[in-house]
């Protein structure tokens, strides 16, 4: 596929990063040569410098033959402007735009054929920002995905001491909830998965990754530790667009936001731009006395999310120190991410990781709907539909041990209309079913895409 | 040693596509059933075993290349295929019972590959057609590059193969890219070249040349090496029009390769325009050409003014292109001419053609440069930055010409003087560097186009294979070998 992506920036340089391999030609557009230098010299794909909005430029990209053009720069105006030429001088059949600002995304209208003409928005800080939600409120998970529109979610969570789970086979969770369809997928001992069988043994401190239908999930993670109290007061480090927009999500909840940031005219502008039972206050997350003086220590979640990864790190194992419950902090860099797994930051949220997964789910084509990377990487998971007949499709009309998945890989739930079939080798898929697959590692998943792949004849 | 293990890894792999190109001059050599049959044969057997088992035995320290990997990877491999290359050439003297020495074979493959065409071998008119086809094969692949092919073909290179091509490709400014994937581009610079010679070879054929060596005339053509099948080179066909046809394509392929993509898949000859050093370079070898016919013509060398422009011409562009043909011992012509030629044979090819040598772009940037520095003395508060083709030049760039032109005129220097060390003619040593570090090929006086190098010492042909190499690759590629930082852990 020869996709174009304009703007070489953070989200823009993570966009090329995943989407780099031997079936795509990508050609990045940016006007910093220093940047698409970076780019050139670590992946195989072309950088040319220039503004993405020009025609020239355009052309020169080789839009007349691309098949997809992201735009991913910091201007909102500026991506869609590229997307109205790319669609309406080279006639590009697909285009994404980034796009920040809120109230774009309430206007579908402007967005169609007679407007901008962009095909998918994404908003890398509505992805952090619900996803973070999803996080506090489940205070006992890890991490949260959601597949086929939230019907399903896969949630990974600390197996707590007073939990029923806790020194228990796996296949004895059944007793344990006896009225929830939920099934553990693996284990993770020391951030690394156990490949789990049956009789594996959980102990308290393992990390669970469960598949389960999202109206269970608040029950079934509740089983894996004693009882959390409930989130009441949170506390956020950095007043940029993604602690903005949480601050006024929760406080609209009731729960009880600080919200600490730097600067002092930013400081104004969230103070008058937030409800008033939010309190804003100016100074640093990494100053401890700040911290203690604001009674961290009874604080039920803690978030750095200012956009310095070191910051982050430092202020939340900071403020895990002086006794927040739980600290989540914003890391970009993935070797960052990485290297605090296991650490006292409870939890590591990669922006680029969430925008990815939005972002892949309108790139890839065909029957592979969503895929997202499970703590850092140990596992992904992906969403594909199953079309087509026995004839034509390798996986309708077979039972799931019939199925030729690659190793170590398995199938975590069907989603049946509104029905979630946990299965068992012997369930049958039918078409149109949304399967939710779970392979070890990302070098096997063009082969579970390929599985789902329908034979030419069925069209 | 883990990273040098890794890189012969893909040497092997490289050294096995090498091996097959031997295909071409073994199947040549079994259809005419010629002498050169057992060379070939055993020839095209131990490279691909060489190949093969260099290959399997680092086949466990395979690893993506960084990009200090990708200078060492490309001087191994320059300077270990020659040792493939000329295998089928001493086992052919062997067998044929005037065993060729080592030096020599090296040198000849040597000079091959890196597009030279200075030759040790004498009575070329009797030797096997495969013999000579093969000498032909080594200038078509070595003048556009080995590795280019290599990662044309071989997906196996990925972000490596980017900072491969970067190393083997000449030139200061390398970011241009014709696809967006390495491979892509190579695929297009291979498929320009092979439609090139296609039209070459066809060329060749409509003006009478037979089939054979209308072949091997386009590969040295298209590679501006200029090995001939004849000791004599051109004088033998002594055919205007076939030194026609040679005049054109070897002026094509002194352009810049991109350029030509870039016209063909616009259809359209603004692309030449838009480059920046296609007109200055056909004016510098047309307008160099024109001098030395008339000062040939003025010095009564050629009474007819007609003669002197033929000759004048041929020559001047065989040598500025860094070809090497002749059709007249220019050696013999006043001392002006030949020098001239030699000087221009230094800067006139543009960078990304098969021509060896300082490359156009670089000249246009000095001369840019030198330009600005004498603004900014009238008008100290003058803002000049270099531009070429509308675009402003990163000084980091300009730095590297710099650096670059100093270390080509320290290289020069040095390899003179070792040349006279060893006890040549000042003017004869001062020739024979030109021709081999600009990858040109024949020298003066008896390393002349009409001569040969068999008349030189061990030592000095020695010196002269080193010239080609640094040459080819640029010097810089080669030297930063040198340097302890480069093995500094």
């Amino acid at each position: 596929m020869k996709i174009l992506i304009m703007g070489a920036g953070r989200v823009g340089t993570s966009v090329a990063e995943n989407l780099v391999s031997e079936q795509n030609d990508i050609t990045v557009i940016d006007p910093d040569p220093a940047q698409l230098r970076y780019l050139q010299e670590r992946y195989d794909l072309r950088g040319l410098q220039g503004d993405g909005t020009q025609v020239s430029v355009l052309e020169a990209a080789g839009a007349a033959d691309t098949d997809l053009f992201i735009a991913c720069s910091a201007s909102d105006s500026a991506n869609m402007v590229g997307c109205k030429i790319a669609r309406q001088l080279f006639n590009v059949p697909r285009r994404i735009a980034r796009i920040r600002m809120p109230e774009f995304a309430d206007h579908p209208e402007l967005m169609g054929e007679e407007g901008f003409c962009i095909d998918a928005l994404i908003s890398p800080e509505r992805s952090v920002t619900t996803y973070l939600h999803s996080l506090i409120e489940f205070p006992e998970a890890l991490q949260v995905v959601e597949f086929a529109d939230g019907r399903v979610s896969v949630i990974t969570a600390r197996v707590g001491h007073g939990s029923p789970m806790a020194h228990r086979p796996i296949d004895e969770l059944r007793e344990v909830w006896p009225d929830v369809s939920a099934r553990v997928i693996d284990v993770l001992r020391g951030g690394r998965p156990l490949h789990a069988g049956s009789g594996t043994v959980v102990a308290p401190g393992d990390e669970v990754v469960l598949v389960v239908d999202t109206r269970h999930a608040r029950r079934a993670v509740r089983q894996l530790r004693e009882a959390e109290r409930s989130v009441r007061r949170v506390m956020i480090a950095g007043g940029g667009n993604i602690g903005l927009r949480l601050a006024r999500q929760l406080a609209e909840e009731n729960y009880s936001v600080r919200i600490i940031e730097r600067d002092e005219k930013r400081c104004l502008y969230l103070a008058a731009e937030l409800p008033g039972n939010v309190l804003v206050l100016h100074g640093n997350g990494t100053d401890e006395a700040l911290l203690e003086r604001e009674n961290i220590g009874d604080m039920d979640t803690y978030l750095a999310l200012t956009s310095d990864d070191e910051d982050n790190i430092m202020s939340s194992l900071l403020a895990k120190r002086l006794g927040a419950r739980r600290v989540i902090a914003l890391i970009n860099r993935q070797a960052y991410g990485e290297l605090m797994q296991g650490s006292h930051i409870d939890i590591a949220v990669s922006p680029s990781q969430a925008t990815m997964s939005e972002l892949l789910r309108h790139v890839r084509r065909g029957d592979v709907v969503a895929v997202h990377r499970l703590r850092q990487g140990v596992a992904e998971a992906l969403e594909a539909v199953a079309h087509g007949d026995r004839s034509t499709s390798h996986v309708v009309g077979r039972t799931v041990g019939e199925l030729h998945l690659p190793k170590g890989a398995s199938i975590g739930a069907l989603v049946r209309g509104d029905e979630i079939v946990l299965p068992d080798a012997d369930t049958v898929v039918e078409a149109d079913d949304h399967v939710i697959v779970f392979v070890p590692s990302r070098q096997q998943m063009p082969r579970v895409e390929k599985l789902f792949q329908v034979s030419a004849s069925f069209f | 040693m883990k990273r040098l293990l890794a890189t012969f890894n893909v040497l092997g792999l490289t050294m096995v596509v090498f091996a097959l190109t031997m295909l071409i001059p073994l199947g040549v050599a079994f259809v005419g059933e010629d002498a050169g049959l057992p060379a070939f044969a055993n020839g095209f057997l131990l490279a691909v075993g060489i190949g093969a088992a260099v290959w399997a035995g680092t086949r466990h320290a395979r690893s993506e290349l960084h990009a200090r990997d990708g200078f060492l990877l490309v001087v191994i491999v320059w300077a270990g295929l020659p040792l493939l290359a000329a295998l089928p050439l001493l086992l052919y003297y062997h067998g044929a019972g005037m065993p060729l020495s080592f030096t020599h074979a090296y040198f000849e493959a040597m000079s091959g590959l890196t597009s030279t065409g200075a030759t040790v071998l004498t009575g070329l008119d009797h030797l096997p057609p495969s013999i000579n086809l093969w000498r032909a094969t080594m200038v078509w692949i070595g003048g556009m590059g080995i590795l280019v092919l290599a990662v044309a073909i071989l997906p196996l290179l990925g972000v490596g193969g980017h900072q491969v091509v970067r190393a083997e490709t000449p030139g200061p400014m390398k970011d241009e890219r014709l696809t967006p994937r390495i491979a892509g581009t190579a695929k297009a610079l291979y498929a320009v070249y092979v439609g090139m010679s296609l039209v070459c070879l066809l060329a060749y054929r409509a003006v009478g040349l037979p089939w054979f060596e209308a072949w091997a005339h386009m590969a040295t053509t298209m590679g501006l090496g200029g090995f001939s099948t004849r000791d004599e080179g051109f004088l033998y066909f002594d055919s205007v029009p076939v030194e026609l046809v040679a005049m054109v394509f070897m002026l094509l392929s002194g352009i810049n390769f991109a350029t030509h993509f870039n016209a063909l898949r616009q259809r359209n000859a603004r692309a030449y325009l838009a480059c920046p050093q296609t007109l200055p370079y056909l004016a510098v070898v047309l307008g160099g050409g024109l001098v030395v016919s008339a000062y040939l013509y003025a010095k009564g060398v050629y009474a007819d003014p007609l003669a002197a422009l033929r000759y004048g011409m041929f020559n001047t562009i065989s040598v500025a292109t860094t070809t090497g043909y002749a059709n007249v011992d220019y050696a013999t012509w006043p001392l002006f001419a030949p020098l001239t030629m030699l000087l221009l044979s230094a800067f006139a090819t543009s960078a990304g053609s098969t021509g060896g040598g300082i490359k156009m772009v670089r000249v246009i940037l000095l001369v840019k440069q030198a330009r600005a520095e004498l603004v900014t003395m009238l008008h100290p508060h003058a803002i000049t930055p270099v531009r070429i083709g509308g675009r402003v030049v990163d000084p980091r760039v300009l730095s590297s010409v710099l650096a670059f032109m100093l270390v080509y005129g320290l290289s020069v220097g040095v390899l003179t003087s070792l040349l006279l060390l060893s006890g040549m003619d000042p003017l004869i040593a001062f020739s024979a560097v030109m021709a081999m570090i600009n990858n040109t090929g024949p020298g003066l006086g008896p390393i002349g186009p009409m001569g040969h190098f068999a008349v030189l010492s061990d030592f000095q042909i020695w010196v002269c294979t080193f010239a080609m190499l640094i040459g080819r690759l640029e010097l810089l590629t080669v030297l930063v070998l040198f340097t302890p930082y480069f093995w500094r852990k």
